[in-house]
């Protein structure tokens, strides 16, 4: 039915044009811009089921692909396609735009209309990051993804929104120039800005350590990285649920997104000669952030710095590759290692979303993020207490858990990289099952202490649903892992055969 | 080829035409009949859009074609930058038509002073001999100063007008003595003659570098690029806002024009030695004018030091010295005067009567009280911190890849690291617009040819960026690329 349809630019232009719409529309009626919103999301989600199950797994090839010419000036073209990587991660953000819909449905009373074509334009350009072909229409997604961030952090977040959307704002930017000009350099040098042709084009392996330290720069901020993280806590803080949730469950993927689709191919040789650095950077996030987040006082910055620590596991599972193909033949275990990663890519965005919506709902009945505030909310909201501690447990990697299938790829593939790799990142079993535990011992269970937490309601319908869909999610990942496997499985194992052969060969200069 | 081939000179013959016809018929007009004048000055920039794009008859399927003995020349370059000053000028009479208006300065003054800075521009833009160089610069700057001085109560705007006035005249100087030693070392005030003359005679003439440094002083000067950028700021906040419209959206485009044609047509052997000069001065300009705006509080003095960064930016265009450099600065400059035209439009709307919005404080909550006026403010100055989608990227994106292709990546850096300083002050606008609470509550009404205008100006800013192409085109094919 859909297959002679530009599925990809529908997916890109439905939600931004909606947004447009929302905003026309709903300004003087909030409940139809809700209405609205929801419609549009939705659609856009039921149109990104029919790209999955239409999606060829046996091909390594991009697929439903669209090219038009959009400079011809300087051969930049709007050009899409997706591969294994793109498919899941564009799911799960279409998944995610219904879901902030939903979640933003009473909690937001304050321009209703700008905060939910906010969302959705925003859902539109990051499925354009995932599908764009095209590096100067990548960066131009990535971008422009940042202004209805900026908005929704400083219009509807808490009190010190101001410096934290304005810190993030020109955090991720200062790392995004770093890169536009490591691509103006490669179209300079290429003639083109098909990244397909630049996984091929020939580059000298110094020219390759500047290209890759720019790319660096942007996605390590984007990820985020220990050391350049420091935005993320702030913004997380302070910005509105829906905002959190997006920021968690889709932004910081579009790093990782980055790392797959530029570093490793374009820059293979690099990535070799550098992946010390993204292995330290990755294992301190994982021990260290992991001891960071345990002395937390606020919730919701315990799960951004758990964020942090988990997004450690993504950096190393893919650049694990390197060390595994100098240990074994073949390289099995890279393979492991780099699913790992999408896998935990995937979870996490599920899980920290999940926690973040966790979050919203006791911060929307009692105004307070403190975990010193609460106490014994099982008591008075038992619904809500077993999807918390669900979704804490699969924080924490507990097996049967979306959280456990990552984190356990991401540590056997270490294993064959390194044995003290694996050892430094395995203490996340430790540490994040300390962290996330010991928030739900104080939170959810225990006396209640506070009398205002004795006065709570449970969740309703529509919080129900919200937490429950993704509940399922969680588990599904967790149990049956294949399907999610299988989708990236042909385009894993084409960039590991990519990554091993050098570039510099014939260099240009 | 040496002919006199008038008609080459149409448009601006039209627009001195119409610029006396309506310094006469201000002479029979009562002063409520003023808006006729309004009119008049419209159609004389749509008859001369028409005419200019005309063109190609009169060159005889050439690319380009001299008039006046080969001292006034028509190409795609300055039919495209004439296109687009009559069209900003346009802009620029609607926006100021209702500023004028509230603050009872609605008189005919502004638009024969504007027409002729236009003549002057456009004779700039079509110059190719010394001499027309000057004549068209003294005519724009003599009509700028009068023009800033226009509001005879205002002490701020006579001190402006002054010091623009003073450190005009000392550019201007600089700039007539560079020409004499450039005449001295080759004979010629034509500049296809210079040109041929340097080839002749070896670069390696110290009488030749002397009057192309004294030149690019003059220029740096018109351009308003550090350190030669001192006037810009007291003249922005000294002028009334009308006035300050023009002056940071048409002249632009004339003195890109004078630097393309003295730099490249005439001095293009000497491209070693301007190459490091503009390198330093659009250095500096990024670096100052970028952190000088941070320290603002008025609109005017932000989007002034803004101004200066943005020049930087356009010399970027000029380093490596080929056709796809000058398609960008000449895309830069173009896209400039488009959002600069907003962004004083957006003061010009929030000037309630007799009083102007020059603090930034007067943003404040834009958002609530109208969003989509917000909007359009908020796309500029996106567009201008260089975010895509909007039209200011591709213009950054375009100068930066020039500075690449000249080899200079410690520049390229320099400009994006300081363009993201530059997006600090852009995004506090922004944070009045849409994160604070308005002051006031006063209804924001304005008469619909304004609203269209603004409308029209803010759709254009995402428009051209998301359907950029036509105009990189446009611009990249003036130079043959």
């Amino acid at each position: 039915m859909l297959s002679n349809w530009p599925i990809l630019s529908i997916l890109i232009w439905l939600p931004i044009l909606g947004g447009a719409v929302v905003i026309a529309a709903g300004a003087q009626r909030a409940s139809m811009a809700r209405l609205l919103a929801l419609v549009i999301s939705a659609l856009t989600f039921v149109i990104s089921i029919q790209l999955f199950t239409t999606f060829d797994t046996s091909t390594a090839a991009m697929q439903f692909t669209e090219l038009h010419p959009w400079i011809p000036a300087f051969d930049i073209q709007y050009s899409l396609g997706v591969d294994g990587f793109s498919v899941p991660l564009i799911l799960l953000t279409t998944f995610f735009g219904v879901l902030v819909v939903i979640a933003g449905w009473e909690v937001i009373q304050d321009k209703v209309h700008q905060y939910m074509a906010a969302f959705l334009i925003m859902e539109g350009l990051m499925v354009g990051v995932f599908c764009a072909m095209d590096a100067l229409l990548f960066y131009v997604f990535f971008e422009a993804m940042l202004i209805p961030m900026f908005l929704v952090i400083g219009m509807w977040g808490g009190p010190q929104r101001v410096y934290a959307t304005i810190k993030f704002f020109l955090y991720t930017f200062l790392g995004s120039v770093f890169m536009l000009i490591g691509l103006i350099y490669l179209y300079i040098q290429s003639g083109t800005w098909s990244i397909l042709e630049w996984h091929q084009f020939p580059l000298s392996l110094e020219v390759q350590k500047w290209l890759f330290i720019g790319f660096l720069a942007a996605f390590s901020v984007k990820i985020p990285m220990w050391p350049v993280h420091t935005w993320l806590p702030d913004a997380h803080v302070e910005a509105p649920t829906g905002g959190s949730v997006i920021l968690a469950a889709i932004m910081l993927k579009i790093g990782g997104y980055g790392f797959i689709r530029f570093s490793l191919p374009i820059t293979p040789d690099a990535s070799a000669a550098l992946d010390w650095l993204i292995i330290g950077l990755s294992l301190i996030a994982v021990v260290y952030i992991g001891f960071v987040a345990l002395v937390q006082q606020d919730m919701k910055k315990l799960i951004a710095y758990s964020s942090i620590s988990h997004m450690g596991f993504v950096t190393l599972g893919l650049f694990l590759a390197f060390a595994i193909f100098q240990n074994t033949e073949g390289g099995r275990g890279a393979a492991l290692g780099v699913e790992g990663a999408m896998v935990q890519m995937i979870s996490h965005g599920f899980v920290s979303g999940a926690l973040f919506l966790c979050v919203g709902v006791l911060y929307d009945r009692l105004h307070s993020r403190m975990i010193a505030d609460y106490g014994g909310v099982a008591n008075s909201m038992p619904w809500f207490a077993s999807f918390a501690v669900l979704f804490f447990m699969a924080n924490s990697g507990l097996p049967g858990t979306s959280g456990f299938v990552g984190e356990f790829m991401v540590i056997l593939a270490a294993f064959q990289a390194n044995f003290w790799y694996a050892f430094l990142a395995a203490t996340t079993l430790i540490l994040g099952a300390a962290y996330s535990l010991w928030l739900v011992k104080r939170v959810i269970f225990g006396e209640v202490t506070n009398k205002e937490v004795a006065k709570l309601e449970d969740i309703n319908a529509r919080e129900a649903l919200v937490l429950g869909i993704i509940a399922v999610a969680v588990l599904l990942v967790g149990l049956w892992p294949e399907p999610l496997v299988n989708l990236m499985h042909s385009s894993v194992e084409q960039l590991l055969a990519h990554i091993q052969q050098p570039k510099f060969t014939g260099a240009g200069f | 080829m040496n002919t006199m081939n008038m008609l080459l000179a149409t448009p601006e013959l039209w627009v001195l035409t119409m610029a006396c016809v309506i310094l006469i018929a201000d002479l029979f007009l009562r002063e409520d009949r003023r808006g006729i004048i309004h009119m008049l000055a419209m159609v004389t920039l749509v008859f001369a859009a028409i005419i200019t794009m005309r063109a190609d008859y009169m060159t005889d399927g050439a690319r380009s074609a001299l008039a006046f003995g080969g001292a006034f020349i028509r190409d795609p370059m300055g039919d495209v930058l004439k296109l687009f000053s009559f069209i900003v000028l346009g802009i620029v009479y609607i926006y100021a038509k209702f500023c004028l208006r509230q603050f009872r300065m609605f008189r005919a003054d502004f638009y024969t002073l504007s027409l002729f800075a236009l003549l002057g521009v456009m004779l700039l833009i079509s110059a190719n001999s010394l001499v027309t160089v000057y004549l068209g610069l003294e005519l724009t700057s003599l009509s700028t100063y009068a023009l800033v001085a226009f509001d005879r109560e205002s002490r701020r705007g006579s001190e402006a007008a002054m010091k623009y006035f003073v450190l005009g005249s000392m550019a201007s100087g600089m700039l007539l003595y560079g020409m004499s030693m450039i005449y001295g070392a080759t004979g010629s005030l034509d500049l296809y003659e210079i040109s041929l003359a340097i080839t002749e005679r070896g670069t390696d003439d110290l009488i030749l570098v002397f009057g192309l440094v004294f030149l690019v002083v003059g220029l740096s000067f018109k351009l308003g690029v550090v350190p030669f950028h001192m006037w810009i700021p007291d003249v922005y906040h000294g002028a009334p806002v009308a006035v300050t419209l023009f002056i940071s959206s048409v002249p632009k485009m004339a003195a890109f024009a004078m630097a393309f044609r003295l730099l490249q047509t005439g001095l293009g052997e000497l491209h070693g030695d301007w190459q490091q000069m503009l390198a330093l001065l659009a250095v500096f300009s990024i670096v100052l004018g970028n952190l000088a705006a941070i320290a603002q509080s008025n609109i005017k003095r932000m989007l002034a030091y803004s101004t200066i960064s943005h020049m930087g930016f356009i010399l970027l265009g000029f380093l490596p010295g080929t056709p796809d450099g000058y398609g960008a600065g000449m895309y830069y400059v173009i896209v400039y005067s488009i959002m600069s035209a907003a962004a004083f439009g957006m003061v010009i709307l929030l000037s309630a009567r007799g009083v102007e919005a020059e603090n930034l404080d007067d943003f404040k909550g834009l958002n609530q009280r109208n969003s989509w006026y917000a909007a359009i403010m908020a796309m500029v100055m996106f567009s201008m911190a260089g975010v895509p989608v909007f039209v200011g990227f591709f213009a950054k994106w375009l100068v930066i890849k020039a500075a690449l292709e000249s080899g200079m990546v410690w520049l390229a850096i320099t400009a994006v690291i300081f363009s993201v300083v530059g997006a600090f002050y852009y995004l506090r606008v922004v944070k009045l617009m849409y994160f604070d609470e308005p002051m006031t509550e006063a209804k924001i009404d304005a008469p619909v040819d304004f609203r269209a205008a603004l409308s029209l100006n803010g759709i254009m800013i995402l428009g051209l960026g998301i359907f950029s192409s036509s105009l990189i085109a446009v611009c990249m094919s003036s130079f043959g690329a």
